[in-house]
């Protein structure tokens, strides 16, 4: 088959971007997305020309390195999937399609469709952990956990940090993503003596660092490869409200929160 | 070259606590002069970098990825082995000591793999205590699951996700570390060189991914915990960027590199599908609790629907061959029998290259709604990948490189042949010998970083004065040059192939000659066309652009490169070991019945190779492996 791609190209970080016209010739539908992309990069490089910049790795949609937005769509038309499982047997022949990195204030365009994601690794940095140092734990079954709470940490700790989330939202923000890892967090009970500060920190650095707020157009779920729910953003939401009221004056205990 | 273990005398199990006790410390006050770099941000990077910087000394922490968070451990689906014995099925440390030595066809140290079984425990403590969402029963207790290998219940997992699931955790507590300003992170840096000076490892040479600006950083020790090299076969279910250019560095810097030709292919990866093909999908070896393998036993049913070939016409050839283990069979041995029954004309699919996984049993005995709530994630990735639908048609499976049990050697202490250079994972040899089981690739990651180099590092440490070398010291020149050099090299030599057609190249010529079976032809012949097609890329090589920027093709460059020269090591070693153990397996070397044949009166030893120049041959040294505590049995799974 083959396909029109309009590439968003972009030398590095200053450099003004622009769209530039490719075909994609003689490809498979059995093709991965990034495999088509690299047919079209090796006959660039025999060209001599520059090839197109993206970020890939596991290419097994689990790593969430890959990413950029296909025809207005972060990840393309299939649901639930990273760009590096979408297969061409999603397209038609002939189809043109249009290739953007994710564009957000708080993910600079690094080249092409590469974007600097930073900013997601200081939003766990100023608190999506447990502080629980090297050495000091208690037997893993000393803490029985409801297998219900187990199951709904692990659908938020699913994230993979990719970003479409994001680059979906008409406001950038990374409610989402903060919100994911804080319900992961919450909903175990090794998570609830720091849930009260975590949520302050982690919401607050997410808004200096620059992206926008919430305000429910849940594109963010339709985009996540892992369907991660916007429910967690209401309870982030919760958490932050109780936290917020509550600040500076907590005794011992009261902001645990415990019951998730 | 000094191949001393400096494993402790006394009884297995006492070893590990003896040696913590004999270890020199630096003080609390101390740490704080002591600098030290790790590289790579992995189970084994990540969890060693929190745990040194969580002990007070200052850590830098690199890796190619935009995040910590990518390293490839994040891939691993199945689970993460433990000698809890929460199943009261009999496990116990010894027995997990002894099925990962056996599993590893009694080519390992026998005091390293006592230490991981006995390590193994307190690592599920701390992956709990850091919000780890392991499976749960309802109960409210830890759940386990069977993996190849083991005839006990001993793993533990987060549905498919496991290794996702352990890595965020160490990944966020190393991000706490950089939080407090313990770890300083340097994301899209790759190492290109070490800096070696006056013998001890002083610093390492890298280039900013973005900039392309080459820094060097100097400390006290340096750690690398950088992963295998399996992509030098080009097709492996590594990510696309995993390469061995940090760990070869070191090498022909002077580590020494242990048994380069222990290799594992994973028995359950999707097929190939063309020619495009630029990675393969494992399938977790967990699937082979519940999925059956078969091939059609007459050839006239190969292009049959599988649902049409009827149970006396399919040949479960695992279940036939190995009663007592049947689909359960270790990793390498599996591989070897998918090989050999699509060898004689019973495979199916694309080119005869496959073998069914079939669900068909344990959805009727189960239901559907068991098996997707433990499978579901690799069933609808199954699906994505390959259009069919794995609850109604069994799934096609093929072996694929997977991991590499060599690496660069290493002491009991995780220290290579360089004093103050560690190695940490899948990038130094130790534990897995010859083969490694299931879920004890996790356990060895996080092992070496969460418990064993904080304890090891300090010994080295405190016998050395704190402080960096300076950095216009000739040694650190002489690397930064030598970096500089082969970079402008790689840029200037215009010819005509890309950096991908000769990885292609290469991994196509590994895995038909040094792949599954190797013979002395084989090898042979691999050793006379590996030069020349190292000598075609350094002569017709096309990479375009420049350094001074994002640069793709030249970072692909770099790595193939080196794994043109490291894909000769393997063969040599692969030709040296005249023996099949493990993942090794030479055609000259089998038992009657086609399994693999030890040569202990000859090999019962660590390969250790010395590199002595670019045109000179490298030196095969021997570390040998002496059994005190099992018998060397011949490894039998039927």
């Amino acid at each position: 088959m083959r396909l029109t791609l309009h590439v968003w190209r972009q030398k590095n970080q200053a450099a003004q971007g622009r769209f530039v016209t490719y075909a994609a010739t003689d490809v498979s539908p059995d093709m991965s997305f990034l495999e088509m992309l690299d047919v079209v990069n090796e006959g660039l490089i025999a060209k001599g020309d520059d090839p197109i910049a993206f970020d890939h790795d596991c290419r097994e949609g689990i790593c969430g390195t890959c990413g950029f937005v296909i025809n207005g769509s972060a990840h393309g038309p299939r649901p639930r999937t990273t760009t590096c499982q979408l297969h061409l047997r999603s397209f038609r022949d002939g189809e043109e399609l249009t290739l953007e990195p994710w564009r957000a204030r708080a993910f600079p365009v690094v080249k092409d469709l590469v974007v600097d994601r930073g900013a997601f690794d200081g939003i766990i940095a100023a608190g999506g952990f447990i502080s629980a140092a090297i050495g000091s734990a208690p037997d893993g079954n000393a803490i029985p956990i409801r297998k219900e709470s187990a199951e709904l940490a692990m659908d938020a700790a699913a994230c993979i940090g990719c970003g479409a989330c994001v680059a979906a939202c008409p406001n950038a923000s990374a409610s989402l993503f903060t919100s994911a890892k804080l319900a992961h967090l919450a909903m175990l009970p090794q998570g609830q003596p720091e849930r009260m500060e975590r949520t302050l920190k982690m919401v607050r650095e997410m808004d200096a660092l620059g992206f926008g707020s919430c305000s429910n157009h849940e594109e963010c779920e339709a985009v996540c490869p892992k369907g991660i729910s916007v429910t967690f953003i209401a309870r982030m939401n919760a958490d932050y409200l109780k936290a917020a009221l509550t600040e500076g004056r907590r005794e011992a205990g009261a902001g645990d929160g415990a019951g998730g | 070259m000094n191949l001393d273990a400096n494993a402790p005398s006394g009884p297995l199990a006492g070893k590990w606590a003896k040696h913590r006790f004999d270890l020199k410390l630096v003080n609390p006050a101390n740490k704080r002069k002591y600098s030290i770099i790790m590289v790579g941000s992995g189970l084994a990077g990540a969890g060693g970098a929190a745990s040194l910087a969580e002990l007070g000394y200052p850590v830098r922490c690199f890796c190619y990825q935009d995040s910590p968070r990518r390293a490839h451990s994040i891939a691993a689906q199945g689970g993460i082995n433990a000698a809890k014995n929460y199943r009261n099925d009999g496990d116990s440390v010894w027995r997990l000591f002894y099925d990962t030595i056996k599993g590893g066809d009694f080519r390992a140290r026998e005091a390293n793999v006592y230490r991981l079984a006995e390590i193994s425990v307190a690592i599920i403590d701390q992956c709990v205590a850091l919000g780890v969402p392991f499976a749960r029963e309802y109960g409210g207790l830890l759940d386990n699951r069977s993996f190849g290998g083991a005839q006990v219940s001993r793993t533990f997992y987060a549905r498919g996700q496991t290794g996702q699931q352990l890595l965020l955790g160490a990944y966020q507590a190393l991000e706490r570390q950089i939080g407090l300003g313990t770890v300083q992170m340097f994301p899209r840096h790759e190492m290109l060189d070490l800096v070696v000076a006056d013998g001890r490892a002083r610093g390492i040479v890298v280039r900013d991914m973005t900039t392309g600006a080459i820094e060097t950083h100097l400390a006290d020790a340096v750690c690398l915990a950088t992963g295998g090299y399996g992509n030098v076969f080009h097709l492996s279910t590594n990510a696309k960027g995993c390469n061995a250019t940090a760990i070869w560095r070191a090498y022909k810097r002077g580590a020494g590199f242990g048994n380069p030709c222990y290799t594992q292919i994973h028995p359950t990866c999707i097929p190939v599908s063309g020619e495009h093909q630029s990675k393969l999908t494992l399938m977790s070896e967990s699937l082979r609790n519940d999925g059956r393998v078969w091939v059609p036993r007459k050839k006239e049913d190969l292009a049959k629907a599988p649902a049409a070939i009827s149970e006396a016409d399919r040949d479960y050839y695992l279940e036939r061959r190995y009663p007592s283990y049947g689909n359960l069979a270790p990793r390498d041995i599996a591989s070897r029998a998918a090989k050999q029954v699509c060898d004689e004309g019973h495979g199916v699919g694309p080119g005869g290259r496959g073998v069914y996984l079939d669900f068909g049993d344990a959805i009727r005995r189960l239901g559907e709604d068991a098996i997707r709530e433990k499978y579901g994630n690799l069933f609808e990735m199954y699906q994505r990948i390959t259009d069919e639908n794995p609850y109604q048609r069994p799934m096609r499976i093929y072996p694929a490189v997977h991991y590499t049990m060599g690496g660069l050697w290493v002491d009991y202490n995780l220290m290579s042949t360089i004093p103050g250079l560690f190695v940490l994972g899948e990038a130094n040899f130790s534990d897995h010998g010859a083969n490694r089981l299931g879920a004890s690739a996790l356990m060895q990651g996080l092992g070496d970083g969460y418990f064993v180099i904080p304890a090891t590092i300090g010994s080295y440490l405190a016998g050395q004065k704190p402080g960096a070398i300076a950095a216009d010291h000739p040694e650190v020149r002489a690397a930064e040059a030598a970096v500089a050099g082969r970079t402008t090299r790689l840029l200037g030599i215009k010819g005509r192939r890309t950096p991908s057609s000769f990885h292609r190249e290469l991994g196509h010529l590994m895995w038909e000659l040094c792949g599954m079976a190797r013979n002395q032809a084989g090898l042979e012949q691999a050793l006379q066309k590996l030069p020349a097609l190292r000598a075609e890329f350094w002569e017709n090589l096309n990479v375009p652009g420049e350094s001074a920027e994002l640069n793709q093709s030249l970072e692909v460059a770099g790595r193939v490169a080196d794994f043109l020269e490291l894909g000769e090591l393997i063969c040599r070693d692969a030709l040296a070991r005249e023996e099949s153990c493990g993942g090794h397996f030479r055609e000259e070397y089998q038992t009657e019945d086609g399994e693999a044949k030890r040569d202990d009166a000859r090999f019962c030893h660590a390969a250790v190779w010395e590199f002595r120049g670019d045109d000179a041959a490298p030196i095969r040294h021997e570390e040998s492996l002496a059994f005190e505590n099992v018998h060397l049995a011949m490894r039998s799974y039927k």
